[in-house]
């Protein structure tokens, strides 16, 4: 959760040169990238889409429970009323010829009544006008009946566009003018009341109700609409698996590829180094970078490369779709991320320093242990047990409390966000709820009408939400380790190389070995002088001794000849031919070697053998091993000449893997040989076995031999004496002791072989 | 794992884990109580299905009609906004609840499992202090350390996890199970469909990735030989000019090493969308067979939306607890291995009491003697003795050397003469007592011993030395290491004796650490001194001005050396001369000069015809 803190020097420049090896393979990137929002597409949109299902349940429910009782009543109203209606006016039809007849009957009276002269036509008047008025009511009666009948032909023609009507809009508009139409007095009842109540509701609610008195039997929920969506979301999550899965399986090509280039450019560069770079640092450290720091960037930038535009997109694609949803729900979420954002601010770098030095002091509490460990037999010794576990148990004690204080605020940071999460959430809920309410106002704008789907939906994105947040903290760590190692892995590849080999050189046919060496000057460091003005010749198939005390710099010897430094000044020349401007395998090739440090590699016996001479055959690997005195314990192994040699070869003692060093010199066949004789670290037997190949070796060859043994000094051409990494002395042992300097000296106190132990 | 677990956490810290049981399922309880306040949000808030009493299945018709169609009868509309702001005050609270739960149930785990740690450390450390050299041999250093570091990280770690996630994702799991069930009856069928689905996607995973991964270890370790081989023999491959075959080796392992990872990753990465499908798919279900059971009338929708939010954390946990399962292996290994440790008691244990105070009774009044008795000793799975039949005695005032060629066993004798083994066969007695009669402390402390590595510890160089004796003074200190030839390069150090030793003593050069470790050895005055090849780092003059100095300490105690130049114990009192663990030859330089024929081939090779004439 939280990184070790570990930061590059230079970030962007890193990062920038890491890219630009990256973007070698652009069209793979872009392909990712596509994939990449096709599947945050997917993904996201997946809540929108199940919403409408859900709208279409609620839809359901709310008609079930609501809106078709509510419409069923009105329906039954409305249907009474044209019943009641079309029965006066069937009552009023019949009645109608009667009535027509008697007012013709009256209205023949009238005529004759109007003749008859006063008093008589007064008195027939009154009653006439007394058989007239019932009638007249009748006729009122009628015509009231046709305008109740204009008026219900409107509803039934608003009913009909609310039930059929072919937009929304209209059916809504419809619904409205219907509810207004109806007068609150009226004599409708329950519609009456009903409309009035609908007066004010919005326009979703209105549709329902449309949609309601539209049924002629109750809802059913239309499961085809929400199979076409569940198949639709099927598909969009199978869309997002493919695109996802694809794209990451493409980031860890990339990523890869990546990362074998780099340890091929990194073992490459290692071959184009000088030997001075292998000298100046430790194994572990340049091999850290080629394994831990490679291995490192391997798993890292694949988290990074296939998360971060992710988390990205997805961060700020949900933030989109929760406007889409609801603006103002989306707008309080937003308030609250910057909180979690601030939290994690306050809390993660706590945390961080606290692993810092729960870090650093574990190394130290580490380092404790293995000191102790190591010196094990001296703590028991010197009676140190006690002591040493109570200088442990103080450290163990520091390292606990940063220990717990660490986890604890990483462990905090989590809850923290859930709770800023969960806090959104709640909000989310309650104003939801709210929102759902046909009318809610939030400054003067009408915000209700929230739908349950698209609540869903808005926690769906919520839930969605706290991935990419979560992965951006963790990918800001990611990216800073990665971009450490990078940094580290690409100082190593920037490191100066070795001067390239001249293109044409000469090469010594058939050397013979004569090695002249003159004026060399040469150190290590320039503040250092250490070999200055080295003049040496010697003859095809002579012995040069090199002697000294541990660390008088005999193996500066070796790095010059071998040309595994180069010289400051002066030339050596074999043959007459200047080695420095030879090739460099030229030069090594005239030149066996058999050191101390007696390095094989993983193989078997006979490929270590065959080491020295490409394409060397069976019977040429078995006289070189039988020459070197190997061939005898090699037979004896289980498996002969096909044993693995294993890493720091828990297998085969150091005398024996000194005889193979040996055979491996003999088939590389040099005519110039530079032997580091055995010294104590093999028994008595061995190294007597070891001496004899040594010798045989030597046969006919020039040597450098760096010398522990009286008798091969003594048999030396020619003693080189080195103290503190200079030539001090040089010359034969007579001359030497004659010459009554160091060599004298260290002769005289008895020249003793262990100074290697 | 679980052993330990019991041993070193819940019997110690049960206060704590009982704590953090308590703390998370506080947690449980409250992310699983939200989905159900919002159903009931849902359901009464919004959907409006009876305000007053328990109405989630009684949907008055009659008031939700009215309810419904109105916006403006306040008297209602107040109520249900009563009941969603009284819901959300609930639901503020819970997730109160659940952050302080989360949070001390994190305070909790944090301090147990850092407390295990540390305890672990504590008692394996301990236990490897007590160790005798062959445990040491049995368990390899390098082995006990990683059991001491990276062992109890791994197990620190582990456990945090278990604690957090592990006690969290089963208690959400059950939790969630029986609240989706009760929310959603039938419709918890889909479980039995995806929880089978997820289980055999993850088993698929283990069966064809995880081989995959230990491949990819190995090939890791093979790139990492090849990487190694590359730098430790640069000079043996530039000078066979091999580096085409180095190269190529390199690239073979990066080559299988890439692609194997290639593959493994490749696979691992389809977990992911696969799973989401998975669980993608059942929420879909949800809404397709909840809409069903909507339709049928026996299921509401709150209900319905719980059910799938219980659904979710059922899912997602479960995936956690199979992360847990897959990083389980690895720290039961790391457990076992450190239950080894503290199960393994020390061959070499200091004698009962009685034995003890007759010792110590004894030892009052004896001299200063060391014999061997018919000595034989074994390293653990050996086939051949290390050495065999050693017998020799030395008294006060005098020096016995061992001379011979590497394996001969010179080392051993003085190892066992410290008792950092136990002899297998024959007694070694010191002072006229067995040492297995010794306390170890009492034996060690008669003992100056020189090792043939000089091992120095980070700290200052009188640190160091006082080593020997803990409460010696400056003087005592600075007269050491005179005596060790050491003045010199302490006089150049700024900080003299107080100038800092790096660990391993790596800030000094060979003969200087040699010095050092002579000087330790002598400022703790024992009775025998011990030399295991102690001058071979020193130039010869050195060598020669060191054991003159030494000569006059030596009056009242004994010495024995272990050297490879004959010039350093040609002057001693008694020379061992050993060859494979047997005692070849046992007298005075010249007595051995003229009968041994090892000790003769031995001098041949180191000293000039006249000294070997002079002799």
């Amino acid at each position: 959760m939280v990184g070790s803190g570990e930061k590059a020097a230079d970030f962007m420049g890193t990062l920038k040169r890491l890219l630009k090896i990256l973007s070698k393979n652009y069209i793979t990137l872009i392909i990712i990238a596509l994939f990449t929002v096709a599947a945050v597409a997917c993904s996201i949109s997946g809540p929108k889409i199940m919403e409408k299902a859900i709208n279409k349940i609620q839809e359901y429910v709310q008609m079930q429970t609501t809106f078709y009782p509510m419409a069923k009543q009105v329906n039954t109203q409305l249907n009474d009323a044209e019943k009641q209606l079309s029965a006066q006016e069937q009552q009023a039809a019949a009645a109608k010829p009667q009535l027509d007849a008697a007012l013709k009957v009256l209205e023949a009276q009238q005529a004759q009544i109007n003749q008859l002269p006063e008093p008589q036509r007064s008195a027939a008047q009154a009653q006439l006008d007394a058989k007239m008025a019932p009638l007249k009511t009748k006729e009122a009666g009628l015509k009231e009946l046709a305008a109740a009948r204009v008026k219900m032909d409107e509803t039934n023609k608003q009913l009909d566009i609310v039930k059929n009507g072919k937009t929304d809009a209209e059916r809504i508009a419809a619904l409205r003018k219907l509810a207004a139409a109806i007068p609150s007095s009226s004599t409708g009842g329950v519609a009456a009341n009903q409309a009035a109540q609908i007066k004010g509701a919005p326009d979703a609610q209105m549709l329902l109700f449309a949609k309601a008195l539209a049924l002629e039997s109750s809802p059913k929920m239309d499961f085809n609409y929400i199979g076409m969506i569940c198949l639709g979301l099927v598909v969009l999550y199978l869309g997002y698996a493919l695109f996802s899965g694809f794209q990451q399986r493409m980031t860890v090509r990339i990523t890869q590829e990546l990362v074998r280039l780099l340890r091929r450019q990194v073992s490459e560069k290692l071959d184009r180094l000088p030997l001075k770079f292998f000298d100046g640092q430790t194994h572990g450290e340049i091999l850290s970078k080629l394994t831990i720091d490679i291995d490192l960037m391997s798993t890292n930038l694949q988290n990074v490369m296939s998360q971060s535009m992710t988390s990205v997109l997805m961060f700020v694609g949900i933030i989109i779709m929760m406007f889409t949803v609801n603006w103002l729900l989306a707008l309080i979420s937003c308030i609250i991320v910057p909180l979690a954002l601030l939290m994690t601010a306050v809390i993660a770098p706590r945390a961080q320093r606290y692993f810092g030095r729960q870090q650093a002091q574990l190394g130290e509490l580490n380092g404790q242990i293995e000191e102790d460990y190591g010196g094990h037999n001296i703590i028991k010794a010197f009676n140190r047990e006690q002591i040493s576990i109570d200088r442990f148990k103080g450290t163990n004690e520091i390292v606990y409390d940063s220990a717990w204080k660490a986890q604890f605020l990483a462990s905090v940071l989590y809850p923290v966000i859930i709770f800023a999460v969960n806090l959104q959430y709640v909000f989310i809920v309650v104003l939801g709820a709210v929102f759902t309410r046909p009318t809610a106002y939030f400054l003067g704008i009408n915000v209700g009408g929230l739908t349950v789907g698209a609540l869903f939906a808005f926690i769906a994105y919520l839930q969605q939400f706290q991935q990419p947040m979560q992965q951006m903290a963790q990918i800001a760590n990611l990216i800073q380790s990665s971009m450490a190692a990078a940094e580290r892995v690409f100082i190593l590849l920037d490191e100066g190389e070795e001067a390239p080999d001249p293109v044409e050189s000469p090469v010594i046919e058939s050397p013979q070995g004569a090695v002249q060496v003159a004026d060399i000057n040469f150190d290590y460091d320039p503040a250092v002088p250490l070999i200055r003005d080295w003049n040496m010749m010697t003859e095809p198939g002579k012995m040069v001794a090199i002697v000294g005390p541990t660390g008088a710099g005999k193996t500066t010897i070796v790095n010059l000849l071998m040309r595994f430094y180069e010289v400051n000044s002066g030339t050596i020349t074999v043959d007459g031919v200047d080695t420095s401007v030879m090739k460099r395998a030229d030069v090594r090739k005239m030149f066996g070697m058999v050191l101390q440090d007696t390095w094989l590699y993983s193989g078997t016996i006979r490929e270590n053998i065959a080491y020295g001479k490409d394409d060397a055959t069976e019977e040429e690997i078995v006289r070189a091993a039988d020459t070197a005195l190997a061939d005898h314990f090699i037979r004896t192994l289980p498996h002969g000449y096909d044993t693995e040699i294993q890493e720091d070869a828990g297998n085969l003692s150091s005398g024996q893997r000194q005889l193979l060093t040996i055979a491996r010199a003999f088939l590389a066949d040099a005519p110039i040989l530079i032997l580091d004789e055995a010294t104590s670290s093999v028994d008595t037997r061995t190294e007597q076995l070891i001496q004899a190949a040594m010798e045989r070796l030597m046969h006919g060859r020039t040597s450098f031999v760096i010398a522990h043994r009286l008798s091969t000094i003594r048999n030396a051409d020619q003693i080189l004496v080195m103290n503190h990494g200079r030539i001090v002395e040089s010359g034969n042992h007579d001359q030497l002791l004659a010459a009554d300097g160091f060599y004298a000296e260290l002769y005289n106190s008895q020249f003793a072989g262990d100074e290697d132990a | 794992m679980i052993k330990l677990l019991k041993k070193y956490l819940l019997k110690p810290y049960w206060l704590f884990v009982i704590a953090i049981l308590v703390f998370t399922a506080a947690q449980v309880g409250g992310q699983l109580t939200l989905p159900n306040i919002t159903s009931n949000v849902i359901n009464v808030g919004i959907m409006q299905r009876g305000v007053e009493g328990d109405a989630q299945n009684n949907p008055t018709v009659k008031s939700a009609v009215a309810k419904a169609m109105t916006s403006h009868t306040k008297a209602t509309n107040s109520k249900q906004m009563n009941y969603i702001l009284k819901e959300g005050g609930l639901m503020l609270g819970v997730t109160l609840l659940m952050a302080v739960g989360a949070i001390f149930a994190g305070l909790f785990c944090s301090k147990a499992t850092a407390a295990l740690a540390r305890d672990l450390r504590e008692k394996v450390f301990t236990k490897v202090e007590h160790f005798s050299l062959r445990e040491f041999d049995k368990f390899s250093t390098a082995s006990l350390i990683v059991r001491s570091t990276n062992d109890v990280q791994q197990v620190q770690q582990m456990t945090f996890m278990l604690f957090r996630l592990g006690l969290l994702a089963p208690m959400m799991v059950i939790v969630a199970l029986i609240m989706a069930i009760n929310k959603g009856g039938e419709l918890a069928l889909i479980f039995a469909v995806i929880i089978p689905l997820l289980l055999l996607v993850m088993g698929v995973a283990i069966v064809f990735v995880m081989p995959l991964f230990r491949s990819v270890q190995e090939k890791t370790d093979r790139l990492n030989t090849v990487a190694r081989e590359g730098l430790t023999g640069v000079r043996v491959i530039r000078a066979f000019n091999r580096q085409g075959f180095q190269q190529n080796r390199f690239k073979t392992a990066n080559d299988t090493l890439t692609d194997t990872f290639m593959t493994a990753m490749g696979r691992v990465v389809l977990m992911f969308p696969i799973v989401m499908f998975i669980v993608s798919i059942a929420q879909v279900a949800a809404v397709w067979f909840g809409g069903h059971m909507i339709s049928a009338a026996t299921l509401n929708i709150g209900n319905m939306m719980a059910f799938i939010q219980y659904m979710m954390q059922v899912l997602m946990m479960l995936m956690m607890f199979a992360m847990i399962l897959i990083m389980y292996p690895r720290a039961a290994v790391s457990a076992e291995r450190i239950l080894e440790v503290l199960n393994t008691e020390p061959v070499i244990l200091d004698p009962n009491t009685a034995t003890k105070e007759k010792a110590e009774k004894e030892l009052a009044i004896a001299p200063v003697s060391l014999e061997f008795k018919d000595v034989a000793f074994s390293y653990e799975g050996g086939e051949e003795d290390a050495v065999e039949g050693v017998t020799f005695k030395a008294g006060t005032g005098t020096t016995t050397a061992i001379i011979g060629s590497t394996g001969s066993g010179k080392s051993t004798i003085l190892n066992l003469a410290e008792r950092l083994y136990d002899v297998t066969e024959g007694q070694i007695l010191v002072n006229g007592i067995d040492v297995k009669d010794h306390t170890q402390y009492d034996l060690h402390d008669r003992i100056g011993y020189i090792p043939q590595k000089a091992v120095l510890f980070s700290g200052s160089i009188a640190d160091n030395i006082r080593y020997g004796k803990p409460d010696a003074t400056d003087e005592e200190v600075i007269e050491a290491l005179k005596t060790a030839q050491a003045e010199d390069f302490i006089e150049e150090l700024d900080e003299g004796i107080e100038a800092y030793v790096a660990q391993g003593g790596t800030n000094f050069s060979g003969g200087q650490k040699q010095r050092l470790a002579i000087a330790r050895a002598l400022v703790k005055k024992p009775e025998i001194f011990l030399f295991d090849d102690s001058f071979s780092a020193l130039d010869l003059q050195t060598d020669a001005n060191l054991r003159a100095a030494l000569k006059p300490l030596l009056k009242g105690s004994l010495a024995v050396i272990v050297a490879q130049r004959i010039s350093t114990i040609m002057d001693a009192d008694q020379i061992i001369v050993l060859d494979e663990g047997k005692v070849v030859g046992l007298g005075t330089h010249k007595e051995l000069l003229a009968s041994n024929n090892v000790y003769q081939e031995i001098a041949k090779s180191q000293l000039s015809e006249e000294e070997l004439a002079n002799a």
